[in-house]
């Protein structure tokens, strides 16, 4: 079997960069150009461009397309104006989360088109997923993961640094949302969304004018301090504002209602029938949620200088109470932070006595709520 | 980046300084520093310890890992550098100079310290 690992279209330019390169979902991405701290600041102080062509895209069109979504998909997907994105979810029969998903409504009412984004790990069985639910509807769904390039740009100077390349109306379009327009010459669907806790855009182009693209962003955003981030900071950027990963706050063992986001599991549903895959199993684990409250996921500040790592027991009055799912120093808290799954009566911001075991250790950490850091609007 | 050819080096990638009166100081090369990633917590053996060749005797933490430090030579910890303590990406920004990690007293040595052209060799294989 061929284990060599895809390459995006942006490649060389990752190498004159001089990136540290990691093995990602089969993906090589850059993990680093020079200090991953540095790009993480200067995300949130100025913007970062990234290359985030490993996420998968699928498209899903046809006169079905919105009963099909709404049965394979949890939420309800026939609520979402033309232009408007959703985060939502894909779940096993027995509830389990599969993927945690983007939705962009593409289509003008007569025509349904949606592009839906998976996570890389798990874009090809996301794909196989939908492709099978869709036997019954009258729907065509496409594996656009070749057909796109993704760049990020994101940070305060993302607007502005955008505005000198585009005549899109980027003051209208709105948080999760997404418009078709051209970007330095470019066709891109140009979207405002991203996995940073701060404002800036995706763009969805063809790959052959990726490296046109990134050339143009880099001119108009190296002056105001734009650098290439990587994948490393990307994480923490996100750690830090309480956005899940899958893999690590979400995975297959757990109900959306066990991870804290039974919000995105929408019962009713627009469309002609309120059923849809994994239905009875999320009504139970809604239930459940009520009478026994699962483990609750929260937020860890370190009060020294060791870093949780994913896995490491939370521990209180020498007993495992929970476990880190997400920990690294947070560049902007100065300070190690985690995210864990606690049991519900450690759970409150505030709670006194919890610590994480960290290779023996038992470490003092703050209970907090999450996002570590929100960006003042 | 260049290795110093005035400094010796393991495999576990630590530099080892001449020795003045029996002390070297001892450090991670830039290459170690570069697959790190950004240093954020060191813990370094203490004055007085006893360190062996090979084995651990302290961690460097980087955004995302921890690793074993390794003791290039066997002896007894007579410094920790308290700058690295306290600000770890001192190790990134100069490893071979203010990064430096303990000063060790060598009581013995292993016969597979490695030359500065040895060790380019070693990392570019």
């Amino acid at each position: 079997m061929s284990t060599a690992p895809r390459l995006t279209a942006l490649d060389a330019v990752h190498r004159a960069l001089g990136a540290t390169m990691t093995d990602f979902a089969g993906w090589d991405m850059p993990l680093r150009y020079a200090s991953e701290r540095d790009e993480h600041n200067a995300v949130r102080t100025k913007a970062g461009l990234f290359d985030l062509s490993h996420m998968g895209e699928i498209t899903v069109s046809g006169p079905e397309a919105v009963d099909f979504l709404n049965f394979a998909l949890v939420g309800n997907i026939g609520s979402i104006g033309v232009g408007r994105a959703r985060y939502t979810m894909i779940v096993a029969e027995d509830g389990g989360i599969l993927d945690d998903l983007i939705v962009y409504r593409l289509g003008e009412p007569d025509a349904p088109e949606y592009m839906v984004v998976a996570n890389a790990s798990n874009a090809q069985n996301v794909l196989n997923e939908l492709s099978n639910r869709a036997e019954e509807f009258d729907v065509e769904v496409r594996d656009d993961r070749e057909a796109y390039a993704l760049l990020a740009v994101q940070g305060p100077e993302s607007p502005g640094i955008l505005k000198s390349l585009t005549d899109a109306d980027l003051d209208g379009l709105k948080y999760y949302a997404g418009l078709p327009g051209t970007v330095a010459g470019v066709a891109a669907l140009i979207a405002r969304t991203g996995y940073t806790g701060e404002d800036g855009f995706e763009l969805f182009v063809s790959p052959g004018d990726a490296e046109k693209l990134w050339g143009a962003l880099m001119e108009a955003g190296t002056p105001v301090g734009m650098v290439p981030a990587g994948l490393s900071c990307r994480d923490t950027l996100r750690l830090e504002a309480g956005m899940p990963l899958y893999g690590h706050e979400l995975t297959a063992g757990l109900t959306p209602f066990d991870a804290g986001l039974g919000r995105v599991v929408k019962f009713e549903k627009t469309s002609h029938s309120d059923s849809f895959l994994g239905r009875a199993a999320l009504a139970a684990a809604a239930e459940r949620a009520e009478t026994a409250p699962p483990r609750k996921l929260v937020g860890l500040i370190a009060e020294g200088r060791r870093v949780p790592r994913a896995g490491f027991p939370v521990v209180a009055d020498g007993k495992v109470i929970g476990e880190v799912t997400s920990g690294a120093p947070s560049p902007t808290l100065g300070k190690p932070i985690a995210m864990a799954y606690v049991d519900a009566e450690h759970a409150t911001p505030g709670t006194e006595g919890v610590g994480v075991d960290i290779r023996g250790t038992h470490e003092p950490y703050e209970v907090v709520a999450l996002p570590f850091y929100k960006r003042q609007k | 980046m260049s290795n110093p050819q005035q400094l010796r080096y393991s495999k576990e990638h630590e530099w080892l300084s001449a020795t003045e009166d029996g002390v070297a100081t001892v450090g991670i090369t830039e290459h170690a520093a570069n697959a790190l990633g950004d240093v954020v917590f060191a813990q370094l053996p203490e004055v007085g310890d006893t360190v062996t060749a090979g084995e651990s005797c302290g961690e460097l933490e980087s955004t995302k890992s921890v690793s074993d430090l390794y003791a290039p030579v066997t002896g007894e910890i007579v410094a920790a550098n308290q700058d690295v303590v306290d600000d770890p990406s001192l190790v990134n920004s100069a490893p071979f100079e203010g990064g430096w990690l303990f000063k060790v007293r060598i009581d013995g040595e292993p016969d597979d310290l490695l030359s500065a052209d040895e060790y380019t060799a070693f990392t570019a294989g």
